[in-house]
C-alpha cells in the first residue's frame, strides 16, 4: 500500500515537473519575446526590464531560477496588470473553488440519487425518463449550455441579474458546470447498481433473511458506490477545465478567466503561472482520487 | 393412499418454474415433486441445464427477476410457502431453510468482513445481544473447522483460501440452526483434496446438527456416500429416484445409464469412455415427448410423443421411462398367457 | 405394492394393461430422422451479424445513424445547393452589399428587395447573414463540415497512433513494454485540455510565418496545431485498449494451441479472439468522435481553434456571443448542431457497444 502510494506521488511531481517545463519553453520558444509588440521601447529600458525578469540569462537558467521561485511562493509579476501573480491567482481561485466545489457536490449528489433510481426501477418510465435526460445531457458541452442559460434567463427572461461581484448569484454558473457531470455519474450510479445487483452476494444475502431495503442499501450501494467515488477527481478536473469557459462567459472573476485573460493578452508569466497552478490542481486531485480507490476497495487495500 | 402431510418437513408437488426472457421462455422446471423428511439427506443429481439449482432456488424463492413459480407448490411443515408475504419469507431464509453456494469467492460480499457478514445472519433470525452475536458467530466457525476463529471474524473473503471461505459459507448458513440447509454445488469450484475435507464437515455437522440436506451437484461421486435418496433429473423432470444402491446398481433411465456410463473408472484405464450423445436440451423449445428421447438409443416412437409417467420399479425406486412401461407391459402379457 | 412416498406416481394397474389405450406399436423404436424433429436448434450466426442485428433493432442507434446520415449529407451537398460561399460577401449585380448585414432568417437586405422586385430570383438566406454579410446557413453548413472533419480524422489519428504503440508494447513485452507503459502512464497523467491549449497559444505563434504560403496555411495553424496536439495527447487511452487486447490474445493463443488437437492456432484466433478485440477498437474510435469534435468546438469556443474565415460550429457560436442579445438565432444554432452531432455518435457508440462488446452478453 504504502508503495504504491509512493510510486503514484513520484509519478505526479514528475508529471508537475514536466508539465512547468512544457510551459516554460514553449512560452519561450514563441518569437520575439514578451516585449516585441508593445509601444517601441529604448534599449535602455529594455535592458532593464530584461534584467529585472532574468530574460537576459540563458533559457536553461531561467527555468531553474523559476522552478526556484514557484517552490518559494513567488510566481511572478504579471506582465499587464504588474500586480503579484501569486497573490492574484489565490485571490480569483477562492471564487472559482466555491463555484466548482458547489457543482461538484450538485453533480454528485443528484447524480447519485437519479443513478440508483434508474437501476432500481429498471424499465420503468423513472428510469426511462432519467436515461433520456441524461443521455442528453452528457452531449451538451458545458461552454453551450453556460450560453444558452444566459441567453434565455438573463437576457431574454431578465429572471436572473448578471453576475458580479457584489452580486454574486451562483446558480446558472453552477447548473452550466454540473450538467455534464451529472450526467455521468447518473449513468455510472445506474450501471455499477445493475451490477451489484446481479451479483451472487446479493443472492446470498437475500438467502439469508435481509430485507429487500437493505439488500439493496447496504450490500449493493456499497459495492456500487465503489467507481463513483473514483470518478470524483476526473470530475473535478473536469470542472475545472469547463470553469474555464463558463466563468469567461458569465463574466465571473474565477481562476479560469485569468487564464484565458493571459492568454488572449499575452501575459505570459500570467499564463505560466495559472498553468502551473491549475495542472498542479488537478494533478493533486488524479492522485487523491487514486489513493482513495485502493481505500475504499478492501480487495485491493490488501495486496 | 393418503399420507400424513405434516410428518414431511418439505413438500415439493409438481413444481414448475419459468424465466421469462427476451428470447422466450425457458422452462427450467417442468412438474418436479418430492418429499424431505427431518434429518433426511436427499441429493439431486443433474447435467448443467437440468433444473436442480433452479428446483432449489425456488423453494427458498431467490429466484431473479425474470423467473416465477408456474405451478405446483412447495409446502413447509404442511404451510404452502406462496402464503408467505415478504416479511414472513425473510425470517423463513436463513432460519428455517438455508442454502450455500458454488462459489464461495462471488457469493460473499467483498467489502465486509466475514465475520460481519455470519453475525449479520444471527442478528437478523435472533434477539441476542451483540456480545453474544459475536460469540456465537467465533464459536460457528470453530464449528466448521476454521482455525484461528477469533482473527478470522475480522478479515475479508479474499484473504482466506477456497476452502476456507466455503466453510465461512457453511457456518453463516447454520448459524440459526435451520431444519434444511439446501447445498448447490458446494464442492464444485474447490479442489479435489479440499471437496472430500468439506463433505466430510457436512456429514459430521448434520450428524451433530441433525438438519435435512438437500445437495445439489453433478458429481455423482459426491452423492454415493452421503445421500439417503437421491433424484435424478433431466430437462427439468426427475428422470429417476431411488436409494444410492437402486441407482448405481440398477438404473433404470436410459440418462442415469448414461450418466453412470460416462464415468471414468480409474481401475480400468482401457474401458473406452462412453458419452452421452447429442446436447442438451434447449429449454425454450420443449418436446412434447420426454425430455430425454433424443439423445436417448432406446428411444421408441411413444417417447416422442408422451411423457412417461413414473412408474415403481421397488417401494424406494422409481423411474419415468417408457422402457419399464413397456417391460412391465410384456410382464402382464407373458404373465396372462401363462 | 402400496406406495407410501409420492402420491403422484402411478402404480401401473396390473389388471388392464390396454386400459390406458397406449397402442403397442408405438413401442417400435424411433428411426433417427424422428428423433432429429425434436432438437430444434437456434440459428447459428457470425458474430458481426449478430452484432449488426441487434444494432439495428436498437431504435436510438439506428435514429442516430439517419440523424448522422442527414447532417453528413447538408454539410457535403447542401453548399453545393446554396448559392453562396462561406466568405463570400454578399452582394447584388456585382457590387458588395453593404445593406446585408446581420439580416434575420429569411429576410432580405434594401438592395436585394429592389433586385427581387425588379424581377431577379435570389436564394433565400435561411439563417440570415453574419455581420460581414455572410450567408449564415452557409456558415453553419460549413462550419459542420470542418467539425465533423476534424472530428473523424482526429480519431483516426488516435486510432493509428494508438494501434501502432499498443500492439508493438504488447507482442514486444518485457522491459520494451514496461517503459512504453510508463510513457503513456505520464502522458496520461497530464491535464489534456490545459495542455492542448498552451500548445495551441504556442503553436499558433510558431507555425504561423512557416506554414504561410502552402495549403496548409488555408486549413489555419489552429487546426494544424489541434491535430499535432490529438497526436501527441490522445491516444494514450487506444494504446492501452489495444495493448491489453494483444496481451490477452496471447494469453489464449497457447491455451487454445494445447487444447485444439490439431485445429489451427490462426483460424481461432481469426474466428474468436479478433472479432472481440475490433469491436472494442471500433466502438473506442466511435466514442472518440464526439469526443474530437467537443474538445474542437471547445477550443473554437476559447478562441484557438479554426481560423477566420473558415468557420467551425464552435467559433460560429463564440462569434455569436457578443450579439446575443440582438441576434440570438446565431447563438442558438451552431450550438443546437453540436449538441446533435455529439448526441447523435454518443447514442451510436452505446449502440455498438450493447451489441458489440462481448462482456455485455447474456
Amino acid at each position: 500500500m504504502a508503495k504504491y502510494i509512493v510510486k503514484r506521488v513520484l509519478l505526479a511531481i514528475v508529471t508537475v515537473l514536466i508539465v512547468c517545463a512544457i510551459t516554460f519553453f514553449s512560452m519561450n520558444a514563441i518569437p520575439g519575446g514578451p516585449f516585441e509588440g508593445e509601444k517601441a521601447l529604448s534599449p535602455d529600458v529594455k535592458a532593464t526590464l530584461m534584467e529585472r525578469y532574468n530574460l537576459d540569462k540563458p533559457v536553461g537558467e531561467q527555468f531553474v531560477l523559476y522552478i526556484g521561485n514557484l517552490l518559494h511562493g513567488d510566481f511572478g509579476v504579471s506582465l499587464k496588470t504588474g500586480r503579484d501573480i501569486g497573490t492574484t491567482i489565490f485571490e480569483s481561485f477562492k471564487i472559482s473553488a466555491k463555484l466548482g466545489g458547489m457543482a461538484a457536490l450538485v453533480a454528485l449528489i443528484a447524480g447519485l440519487i437519479l443513478g440508483s433510481t434508474a437501476a432500481l426501477m429498471r424499465n420503468k418510465w423513472p428510469d426511462r425518463v432519467i436515461v433520456f435526460f441524461s443521455t442528453l445531457a452528457a452531449a451538451v458541452p458545458s461552454f453551450v449550455l453556460a450560453s444558452l442559460l444566459l441567453l434565455v434567463f438573463c437576457i431574454q427572461l431578465q429572471w436572473i441579474p448578471v453576475w458580479s461581484t457584489q452580486n454574486q448569484n451562483y446558480i446558472l454558473p453552477i447548473i452550466a458546470l454540473s450538467f455534464y457531470p451529472m450526467a455521468y455519474i447518473t449513468r455510472l450510479t445506474k450501471t455499477s447498481m445493475l451490477d451489484a445487483l446481479g451479483q451472487d452476494y446479493v443472492r446470498t444475502a437475500r438467502a439469508k433473511g435481509v430485507p429487500q431495503i437493505f439488500v439493496i442499501f447496504k450490500h449493493a450501494l456499497r459495492n456500487a458506490l465503489i467507481p463513483v467515488i473514483t470518478y470524483v477527481g476526473p470530475m473535478l478536473a473536469s470542472i475545472l477545465t469547463g470553469s474555464l469557459v463558463v466563468e469567461n462567459i458569465f463574466t465571473i472573476g474565477g481562476l479560469g478567466a485569468k487564464f484565458i485573460t493571459g492568454i488572449t493578452t499575452r501575459d505570459y508569466p500570467m499564463i505560466m503561472g495559472t498553468t502551473i497552478f491549475l495542472a498542479t490542481l488537478m494533478v493533486i486531485m488524479n492522485l487523491l482520487s487514486d489513493i482513495v480507490y485502493k481505500l475504499v476497495d478492501p480487495r485491493i487495500t490488501f495486496e | 393412499m393418503s399420507t400424513n402431510t405434516s410428518e414431511y418437513l418439505l413438500e415439493v408437488k409438481d413444481l414448475h418454474t419459468s424465466f421469462f426472457t427476451d428470447s422466450g421462455e425457458v422452462k427450467a422446471v417442468n412438474g418436479v415433486s418430492f418429499t424431505l423428511k427431518p434429518g433426511e439427506i436427499m441429493g439431486i443429481v443433474g447435467e448443467s441445464g437440468s433444473g436442480k439449482s433452479v428446483t432449489a432456488y425456488s423453494i427458498m424463492r431467490i429466484l431473479a427477476d425474470t423467473g416465477r413459480i408456474t405451478g405446483g407448490q412447495v409446502l413447509y411443515r404442511g404451510e404452502d410457502l406462496a402464503t408467505y408475504d415478504n416479511k414472513k419469507m425473510a425470517g423463513f431464509r436463513g432460519k428455517c431453510c438455508s442454502i450455500i453456494f458454488q462459489d464461495p469467492m462471488t457469493s460473499l460480499n467483498p467489502v465486509f468482513t466475514v465475520g460481519s457478514q455470519i453475525m449479520e445472519a444471527i442478528r437478523l433470525h435472533t434477539n441476542k445481544s451483540k456480545a453474544e452475536v459475536k460469540a456465537r458467530a467465533i464459536e460457528m466457525l470453530e464449528l466448521v473447522g476454521v482455525n484461528e476463529p477469533a482473527k478470522r471474524i475480522n478479515q475479508y473473503p479474499h484473504e482466506l483460501s477456497g476452502g476456507m471461505r466455503q466453510r465461512v459459507m457453511i457456518a453463516m448458513a447454520l448459524a440459526c440452526e435451520p431444519d434444511i440447509l439446501i447445498a448447490d454445488e458446494p464442492t464444485t469450484a474447490l479442489d479435489v483434496t479440499i471437496q472430500a475435507q468439506i463433505l466430510e464437515l457436512m456429514q459430521d455437522l448434520q450428524k451433530r446438527l441433525g438438519m435435512a440436506i438437500i445437495m445439489v451437484t453433478h458429481d455423482l461421486g459426491v452423492i454415493a456416500d452421503m445421500c439417503d435418496k437421491i433424484v435424478v433429473m433431466y430437462g427439468g423432470s426427475i428422470c429417476e429416484r431411488g436409494t444410492a444402491d437402486d441407482i448405481f446398481y440398477d438404473a433404470r433411465h436410459e440418462y442415469t445409464k448414461g450418466l453412470l456410463r460416462s464415468i471414468p473408472n480409474v481401475n480400468n484405464s482401457k474401458e473406452r469412455l462412453i458419452p452421452i450423445s447429442g446436447t442438451p436440451i434447449n429449454l425454450l423449445n420443449m418436446p412434447k415427448g420426454c425430455a430425454f428421447c433424443s439423445r436417448c438409443d432406446k428411444a421408441m416412437k411413444i417417447c416422442l410423443e408422451q411423457k412417461p409417467q413414473e412408474v415403481s420399479i421397488s417401494e424406494t425406486h422409481q423411474a419415468a421411462c417408457w422402457m419399464n412401461i413397456k417391460k412391465m407391459m410384456e410382464e402382464q402379457a407373458g404373465g396372462a398367457n401363462a | 405394492m402400496a406406495n407410501t412416498e409420492n402420491a403422484n406416481k402411478t402404480e401401473f394397474p396390473k389388471k388392464n394393461p390396454l386400459s390406458m389405450q397406449i397402442d403397442l406399436a408405438k413401442f417400435a423404436p424411433a428411426t433417427d430422422e424422428e428423433k432429429a424433429q425434436q432438437e430444434v436448434m437456434s440459428e447459428s450466426t457470425t458474430f458481426f451479424k449478430d452484432g449488426m442485428r441487434k444494432l439495428l433493432k436498437n431504435p436510438l442507434a439506428v435514429g442516430s445513424i439517419i440523424v448522422l446520415i442527414l447532417v453528413i449529407a447538408a454539410a457535403v451537398a447542401g453548399p453545393m445547393i446554396v448559392p453562396y460561399g462561406y466568405e463570400e460577401m454578399i452582394s447584388v449585380n456585382g457590387r458588395r452589399d453593404k445593406t446585408a448585414k446581420n439580416l434575420g432568417p429569411f429576410e432580405w437586405s434594401k438592395n436585394e428587395q429592389r433586385a427581387i422586385d425588379s424581377g431577379e430570383k435570389l436564394f433565400p438566406h435561411i439563417l440570415g447573414t453574419d455581420e460581414q454579410c455572410r450567408d449564415y446557413f452557409v456558415r453553419i453548413l460549413y462550419g459542420t463540415r470542418v467539425s465533423l472533419f476534424i472530428g473523424f480524422f482526429a480519431a483516426i489519428l488516435v486510432l493509428v497512433i494508438g494501434l501502432i504503440y499498443g500492439s508493438i508494447s504488447g507482442y514486444a513485452g518485457g522491459k520494451v513494454d514496461m517503459v512504453m507503459m510508463r510513457i503513456v502512464d505520464v502522458i496520461y497523467s497530464l491535464p489534456d485540455m490545459l495542455m492542448v491549449i498552451l500548445l495551441s497559444v504556442v503553436l499558433k505563434e510558431v507555425l504561423t510565418p512557416v506554414i504561410e504560403g502552402t495549403f496548409l496555411a488555408r486549413l489555419g495553424s489552429n487546426m494544424i496545431s489541434l491535430f499535432i496536439v490529438f497526436g501527441l495527447l490522445y491516444w494514450v487511452g487506444m494504446a492501452r485498449l489495444v495493448r491489453g487486447q494483444i496481451l490477452s490474445i496471447k494469453e489464449n493463443e497457447y491455451i487454445l494451441a494445447a487444447r485444439s488437437i490439431g485445429a489451427k492456432p490462426g483460424r481461432i484466433i481469426k474466428k474468436h479472439i479478433l472479432p472481440n478485440c475490433l469491436s472494442v477498437i471500433i466502438i473506442s474510435t466511435a466514442l472518440q468522435v464526439p469526443s474530437a469534435i467537443f474538445t474542437e468546438s471547445f477550443l473554437s469556443f476559447a478562441g484557438l481553434g479554426v481560423q477566420a474565415p473558415m468557420p467551425s460550429l464552435g467559433s460560429l457560436a463564440n462569434a455569436a456571443r457578443g450579439g446575443m442579445m440582438s441576434y440570438p438565432h446565431k447563438l442558438v444554432f451552431p450550438a443546437i448542431v453540436i449538441c446533435l452531432i455529439v448526441l447523435a455518435f454518443n447514442l451510436l457508440g452505446d449502440g455498438l457497444r450493447d451489441a458489440f462488446d462481448p462482456k455485455l452478453r447474456r
